[in-house]
């Protein structure tokens, strides 16, 4: 029976992939978004399973009992048009699985788009800006800016601002929670946030052409009373960021990691509120940044 | 001197030069071949002239089957590339050429071909009619395919390849961000053959409403039949979208217009947005045509009716409407917020129900029947798993949450893939086995057939499962290099070992057609398969009018009726049959349309305008043009149908 071990084959193979599940980053979250995601990959993992066996079974069990082999020369398979039990069994089942997934997503997608519950602290705002294959992180409260790393404190609701100078890139973090497309005529917001310290990895998802591979970002999580020490280094000794030194930055290609005080949003402001471009969404919260919401008419620099 | 550098390769590598060379070596070996046996005459009268379904058939497939070697090999380069961390096998614009061809000319110029090269062979067939609706419209669009196929094909040799993905997101495809000519070809190569699609599309949706044999009605249609009628009517509404769309995006590149610029009021979100309401609904192009073979090539090796038929062709139903509702969920992370994406995720997750039903179907068409595995029947048996685990991915790929940890990922990439290979491939290498001994008069080595196919399913597992894992693992798709420390190596190392079998599989495809050109039997009769429907009662090879008397139609089983229940299928008696001339006008139109697509890549306005009026002047040669066809006499259906031992007379 060369079908038992295909299928055999088959099953191990999944097997295989599910127990490759422990170290992969997506289903290792550190934060509540993350592990919101976490939660309905490996609901939805299970319950697809579920369809993956009962189709494995079925197959398995026609091709062993109605071999043609296994049958006498004068059978005649009847002609069957089907049942409308059987179809309404298998076409209710699926409605039953879609219908629970659907309120399981439309949870989650509220939850994923609103800043995390239960955290007390008001949310620290990053503006995460992309260019030709780098990030800038600018920290509008702290008045400082980062290139290609990002510092966050622990415990505390993150709200990144996304866009981009150029081409679409995607901003991810896969440990603290899913991506958010950065684009250059609209910001995007993504709300995340970290519960355990530690590093981990982020970068751009979205192709953009020759370095996209390398447009990555380091993110260390740390205690807010580090991340506070932090900034206070940083503002004693970094440099401040002219308009001619970020112009210079935008022109290069790949960077390493720099740090200044001040931001570019000074002189270079985000597209939104009067210098956005268009919105086409309701990914922003009741935040003072996103008053130009109601705003439909567009605005061009 | 300028003017030649704009043809000049920006990224000319060894390999590149070598291709060049074993173009031009090709294409000298093909001509002295053609003059030195003196089949000039012969090429053009049967074949580029010809407006015969089957002949267009015929074309389609080697042209499909040529890309599949074209797009097999950009991915082997890619596989190759990644197998082993910081890799420099190719760079990283290399990278992103090889991928953006390999997804091009696998969707558009080897699956969108093989689907079209099966219905042209089977539908008129399967619906008793002795030709398509517009037989020279079919010639326009097979040609304008294949001009389009090649005009994109020499993008590699002359001015550089498209590098900004297959789905050419702007404005990364814009030319601030992309400024060689590569992008000029998708957008011009994709509009000329997407204008012979959406003919096709008219055409058979004209063939199949109006040309059925007396006695098919709508729901005594094979279920071929029936997906080739959805899918073309997803084609007509569908394509124009991708029409408009590369206009727009061809303006941006050529005539400095901003729709989907950054600035000035452009919207690269317009692009993704009109690519995708295209571009979901053309996925469902592709697995409809193939879920019509399954539904035949099983219920003839189950020797058993299809089960739940109308189920069947509800489900299609359903599925093209809903085809045009998901399209968000390309891009639930653009920012639309958690209604927008709530709302697509439930159509997109909905659109599982009528795929499990057809699924489901076919399980239960085995069930009772006389199952026999032929290598046709193999593919149909490995594609059920396959595709299932491909299907409930993308499931999971609809819950929006879930998917901003998915979007961008090899997940995708494993999903997609074990969607379109288990669907599409194999799909048309069931339907290329099945269909062959009709089509060439002799049957394909069921061994070798066989043992290919269990090398092909296996191998797409091992190719595409690993993918999931390092998916998750964080590993983005359309990355051309990656470090030791990811973890990424082991799971792209069994990758590339997948892509090497799949190879494999595929040349034993090939060595099986020259094996059994060879060596295979000839005159296997009408009937290799013992079938069920229209297109076995002809005889084999299938004579010029298909049938020598229109046959009448009780049941979706014409042919198992008159083979059971001595129903008679061909009542009456020959008469003289209409026949239209073949046309030199098509191949001579796109030809021109071929330089019309090159003038405009590379800017040259006169050959332009001048391309353009030849074509306006073909249009009016064509429509002034007195070509009533001709008969074909009584006496000359008879010889004919003697020869071939066809309809008894
Ligand atoms: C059960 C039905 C299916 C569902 C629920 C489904 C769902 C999805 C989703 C949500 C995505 C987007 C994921 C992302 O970009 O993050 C996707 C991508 C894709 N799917 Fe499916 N899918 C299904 C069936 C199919 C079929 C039948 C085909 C092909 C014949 C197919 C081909 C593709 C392709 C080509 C892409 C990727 C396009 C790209 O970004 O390059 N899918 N699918
Ligand atoms: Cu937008
Ligand atoms: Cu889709």
């Amino acid at each position: 029976m060369r079908f038992k071990w295909a299928i055999l084959f088959f099953v191990l193979t999944i097997a295989t992939v599910l127990t490759g599940c422990e170290q992969m980053i997506v289903l290792d979250p550190k934060g509540p978004q993350a592990a919101v995601q976490a939660r309905d990959i490996i609901l939805s993992a299970g319950i697809m399973l579920f369809i993956v066996l009962v189709v494995f079974g079925m197959l398995i069990y026609m091709l062993v009992k109605y071999r043609a082999s296994k049958q006498g020369d004068d059978y005649e398979p009847p002609h069957i048009e089907g049942s409308p039990l059987v179809e309404a069994i298998f076409i209710g089942i699926p409605i039953v699985i879609v219908a629970f997934l659907s309120v399981v997503s439309v949870q989650s997608n509220y939850k994923v788009e609103a800043p995390p519950e239960g955290y007390e602290a008001e949310p620290l705002v990053i503006y995460a800006a992309s260019s030709n294959w780098k990030w800038h992180f600018s920290y509008p409260e702290e008045d400082i800016e980062t290139l290609n790393y990002l510092y966050i404190p622990t415990d505390r609701p993150l709200e990144f601002k996304i866009y981009s100078f150029g081409t679409i890139s995607s901003f991810w973090i896969p440990q603290l929670g899913g991506q958010k497309y950065g684009m250059a005529d609209m910001v995007n917001t993504l709300h995340l946030a970290a519960d355990v310290p530690g590093e981990y990895m982020g970068r751009n998802a979205n192709f953009n052409g020759e370095g996209f591979a390398e447009n990555t970002f380091n993110v260390k999580a740390m205690s807010q009373a580090e991340f506070d020490k932090w900034i206070e280094d940083v503002k004693n000794t970094a440099q401040p960021l002219t308009e001619e030194k970020f112009t210079e930055l935008l022109e290069h290609g790949h960077l390493g990691q720099m740090t200044f005080t001040g931001t570019h949003l000074s002189f270079l402001p985000p597209p939104e509120g009067e210098h956005g471009g268009h919105n086409h969404g309701s990914s922003s919260t009741n935040n003072d940044h996103d008053d130009h919401d109601k705003d439909e008419e567009h605005h061009h620099h | 001197m300028e003017f030649f550098e704009r043809f000049a390769i920006p990224h000319p590598s060894p390999a590149i030069y070598a291709s060049m060379v074993a173009i031009g070596i090709t294409v000298i070996a093909i001509i002295a071949g053609l003059t030195y046996f003196k089949k000039w005459g012969y090429l053009w009268r049967e074949w580029l002239t010809t407006v015969d379904h089957k002949r267009i058939g015929i074309m389609y497939l080697i042209s499909a089957l040529l890309m599949l070697f074209r797009g097999g090999v950009d991915a082997i380069m890619m596989r190759a590339q990644l197998a082993v961390p910081e890799n420099t096998v190719l760079d990283a614009q290399h990278y992103n050429e090889v991928f953006t061809t390999h997804g091009v000319v696998m969707i558009m110029f080897m699956a969108m071909p093989f689907i079209i090269a099966l219905m042209n062979y089977v539908v008129p067939l399967q619906i008793g009619a002795r030709d398509v609706a517009f037989p020279r419209l079919n010639a326009l669009s097979f040609w304008l395919f294949f001009m389009g196929a090649m005009l994109f094909n020499i993008s590699f040799v002359i001015g550089g390849s498209p590098d900004a993905g297959w789905t050419s997101y702007f404005p990364l495809a814009g030319t601030e961000f992309s400024k060689s000519v590569g992008t000029n070809y998708y957008m011009i190569a994709l509009q000329i053959a997407g204008l012979g699609t959406l003919m096709t599309g008219i055409n058979f949706i004209a063939t199949i409403l109006k040309m059925r044999a007396p006695g098919m009605t709508l729901m005594k249609m094979p279920m071929f039949t029936w997906s080739a009628l959805i899918t073309n009517v997803i084609i007509v509404f569908a394509f124009p979208v991708l029409t408009v769309a590369l206009a727009m995006g061809t303006m941006d590149r050529l005539f400095a217009t901003n729709f989907f610029t950054s600035d000035n009021g452009g919207m690269d979100m317009l692009w993704a947005n009109l690519f995708w309401v295209w571009g979901h609904p053309e996925v469902y192009i592709l697995i409809l045509p193939a879920f019509g073979i399954y539904s035949e090539v099983i219920s003839t090796f189950a020797r058993r009716n299809l089960y739940g038929y109308k189920s069947m062709v509800w489900s299609m139903v359903i599925i093209s409407l809903l085809s045009f509702t998901v399209w968000v969920h390309h891009f639930y992370t653009m920012g639309q917020g958690a209604l927008v994406n709530s709302i697509f995720s439930i159509t997109t997750m909905a659109i599982a129900v009528p795929t499990g039903v057809k699924i489901f179907n076919w399980l239960l068409t085995l069930w009772k029947g006389k199952i026999e595995v032929t290598t046709p029947m193999l593919y149909s048996l490995l594609f059920i798993p396959i595709f299932t685990i491909g299907g409930v991915t993308g499931v999971m790929l609809g819950m929006s949450a879930a998917d901003y940890q998915y979007h961008n990922t090899m997940f995708l990439v494993a999903h997609f893939h074990l969607v379109i290979i288990p669907g599409v491939v194999f799909a048309m290498l069931a339907g290329l086995t099945f269909y062959w001994p009709k089509m060439f008069g002799f049957m394909l080595n069921e061994k070798i057939g066989k043992i290919s196919a269990w090398i092909i399913a296996i191998s797409t597992l091992v190719a595409f499962m690993p993918m999931f894992i390092s998916g998750l693992d964080g590993q983005a798709r359309r990355m051309y290099t990656y470090s030791e420390s990811t973890g990424f190596t082991i799971w792209n190392m069994i990758s590339f070992v997948g892509a090497i079998g799949l190879a494999i599989g595929f040349i034993l495809i090939v060595y099986n057609i020259y094996y059994s050109i060879r060596y295979a039997p000839r005159n296997v009769g009408s009937d290799p398969w013992n079938a069920r429907s229209l297109e076995w009662a002809t005889p084999s090879p299938v004579p010029e009018y298909n049938f020598a008397i229109v046959p009448n139609v009780k049941s979706s089983q014409a042919l198992w009726d008159a083979k059971k229940h001595g129903h008679e299928l061909f009542k009456g008696k020959i008469e003289k049959i209409h026949m239209p001339n073949n046309s030199g006008v098509p191949f001579i139109m796109a030809s021109i349309f071929f330089i019309w697509g090159f003038s405009f890549i590379f800017a040259m306005w006169i050959p332009l305008i001048l391309s353009t009026i030849a074509i306006f002047a073909c249009m009016a040669y064509q429509s002034f043009e007195k070509d009533d066809g001709r008969y074909i006499s009584v006496e000359e259906v008879k010889e004919t149908e003697e020869k071939l031992g066809g309809t008894k007379i």
